[in-house]
């Protein structure tokens, strides 16, 4: 009796707190469908005679009309589908092959390496942001999306991450008998290790689209031209144009999360295990 | 074992080439350069002169820098006394034996996770607005003395940064607490509880010390990164470029950012970013002392 009571005050606590979490998302979706004047004056959906007391007439789709009509909505979603894309295929690509080549084989100046991607975990993004910038500018590479990309390429964290998976989920002598039976290096690597790797590239691909969808300060700092904007400078120069369009703002942010989200939704299982697996066992 | 047909030396040179040329270009590069450019002066990318401690000393005595320091320490330490706590408490109720619909739990309360902090921001500062913000109706609708004009974002920003943090970033601790609780061997807790041990003593005496590991290492993921804010406010308060009200919301990556970007003084921003840097390197230092000498201990 007693037991089935705590877990009764256990479940409460736990609607309450997910209630608050979810609170947000609610908000911002009704808000996007509202006329600026039942922003002001409804909390979630305006009062009516409708289905569950809500006036369903009055909800409007305007908001988002005007974002991707009269605003560059359409082209931001696009450029950071884009450079989210590119960037996380290319990050776990590359991460996976210096984490083989770490993990996998011995040769002269390895230690040296790992010692170098362990340190480079450290370097706090802030401290490259001003030589990063005078570098992209000597490259030539300023306002462009070749110079927004490449700097994210080579992620240390990504090179640890598979370097540790590679250690456990890897065996050698599968390596070696896939030589002995004349297998080209690269076909090694790319239909017996990534294979054997899956979840953790499945969730390193994810970590690094989320890194580049949420990205702010790189387009900032690399970007000139606002029609190469994805949508984390998009919706920040929004801000400062229309702030007291408020419902319209809301729109803006639900449009540049939903996409992430649905992802998210899709993939969350492989992402969340993924993501605490290397701190739980190592 | 030693392979019967071994492979060319230059292969793993191969696999790391695409990483290491990257890696070389773009951080490993601008890195030596950020160290010589705390040493000039700097207007705009193209004039520059060696002026060897002056931006440091400069540093040191700018009160604006203070400023920054002083906020950027209560948010790390609000955020520290906060999240992680919160986030403990959700993995210890999620942990019970018995509760159906977890996954369902983590995943909700995993979800603003996946938000990033540009788009946090303007949501909260929505949601904290003084009349129409839903935060203060919510309260003026249970206690109806909460004054609706409520000023949370002009005279209560910390409080203000730290909630939203706390909702972006608690499903990414508790997360790695629940998965480091269902490591936590039952039949260890058993036998605690069948010498007597009683809920608060088990939790303190057996959970703890198994979860330690991973709380160590969140405890200084959660201080690096508060260390490191700066999209919450920069967007929060972005018509003051990140200031907020008389500078309250002012963080070192801010201040960074506003120095070398908007006044062009590359010089002196590499230096705020290498007194930060060492900061970082010498709190992960001292955190990897610490526990290590935990685990002597235990």
């Amino acid at each position: 009796m007693r037991r089935r009571l705590t877990l009764a005050v256990v479940y409460a606590l736990l609607v309450l707190f997910a209630g608050l979490m979810l609170t947000p998302f609610a908000f911002m979706l009704a808000s996007t469908l509202k006329t600026k004047a039942d922003f002001v004056n409804t909390l979630f959906l305006p009062d009516g005679d409708g289905w569950l007391g809500v006036g369903w007439d009055r909800l409007t789709l305007a908001n988002y009309r005007r974002l991707f009509v009269e605003l560059p909505m359409a082209r931001a979603l696009l450029n950071s589908a884009f450079l989210a894309s590119v960037g996380s295929i290319f990050a776990t690509l590359f991460s996976a092959m210096g984490g083989y080549a770490l993990s996998k084989f011995e040769f002269r100046g390895r230690e040296a390496l790992i010692r170098l991607v362990l340190g480079a975990l450290i370097i706090p993004a802030p401290l490259l942001i001003a030589p990063g910038f005078q570098n992209l500018w000597k490259l030539g590479l300023l306002d462009t999306y070749t110079g927004l990309i490449m700097p994210g390429l080579a992620p240390a964290f990504g090179v640890f991450l598979f370097r540790q998976a590679m250690l456990n989920a890897v065996p050698s002598e599968l390596i070696d008998a896939a030589r002995i039976d004349g297998a080209g290096e690269f076909r090694i690597f790319f239909t017996l290790v990534f294979p054997l790797v899956r979840p953790m590239v499945g969730a390193f691909l994810m970590i690094t689209f989320l890194g580049v969808w949420n990205d702010f300060l790189t387009p900032q700092v690399v970007l000139q031209s606002p029609d190469r904007y994805p949508l984390s400078t998009t919706l920040a120069m929004l801000r400062n144009l229309d702030w007291n369009d408020y419902g319209l703002v809301l729109a803006g942010t639900l449009v540049s999360i939903a996409p992430v989200m649905c992802l998210f939704l899709l993939l969350q299982r492989e992402f969340i295990s993924g993501l605490t697996s290397g701190a739980v066992k190592g | 074992m030693k392979s019967y047909r071994p492979h060319p030396a230059w292969v793993p040179w191969l696999f790391l080439a695409p990483f290491l040329g990257l890696f070389t270009t773009f951080i490993g590069w601008p890195l030596l350069r950020s160290l010589v450019l705390a040493f000039e002066q700097t207007y705009g990318p193209r004039t520059r002169v060696f002026v060897g401690f002056l931006n440091f000393r400069g540093v040191w005595q700018d009160p604006w820098f203070w400023t920054a320091v002083g906020n950027t320490l209560w948010f790390a330490g609000g955020i520290l006394l906060v999240q992680i706590p919160v986030a403990l408490g959700l993995a210890l109720l999620l942990n019970r034996p018995g509760l159906r619909g977890r996954a369902l739990f983590r995943l909700v309360f995993f979800s603003p996770y996946v938000v990033g902090a540009v788009f946090v921001s303007t949501l909260f500062a929505l949601l904290l607005e003084k009349r129409i913000g839903l935060v203060n109706h919510a309260l003026h609708a249970l206690f109806l003395r909460w004054d609706p004009d409520f000023p949370w974002l002009d005279q209560y920003v910390m409080t203000s940064l730290i909630a939203a943090s706390v909702w972006l970033s608690t499903g990414f601790n508790l997360a790695y607490l629940l998965a480091a609780l269902q490591n936590v061997s039952r039949e260890l807790l058993d036998a605690a509880a069948i010498d007597g041990a009683g809920p608060w003593h088990r939790f303190w005496h057996v959970t703890l010390p198994e979860i330690r590991p991973v709380l160590n290492i969140l405890i200084l993921l959660t201080v690096t990164s508060g260390l490191q804010l700066f999209e919450l406010p920069f967007i929060l308060y972005n018509d003051t470029a990140g200031n907020g009200p008389n500078s309250q919301a002012l963080t070192v990556v801010t201040y960074l950012y506003q120095t070398g970007f908007i006044s062009g003084n590359l010089g002196y921003a590499s230096a705020i970013g290498w007194i930060l840097t060492l900061t970082l390197v010498g709190l992960a230092l001292l955190h990897r002392r610490l526990s290590r000498s935990e685990d002597y201990s235990a």
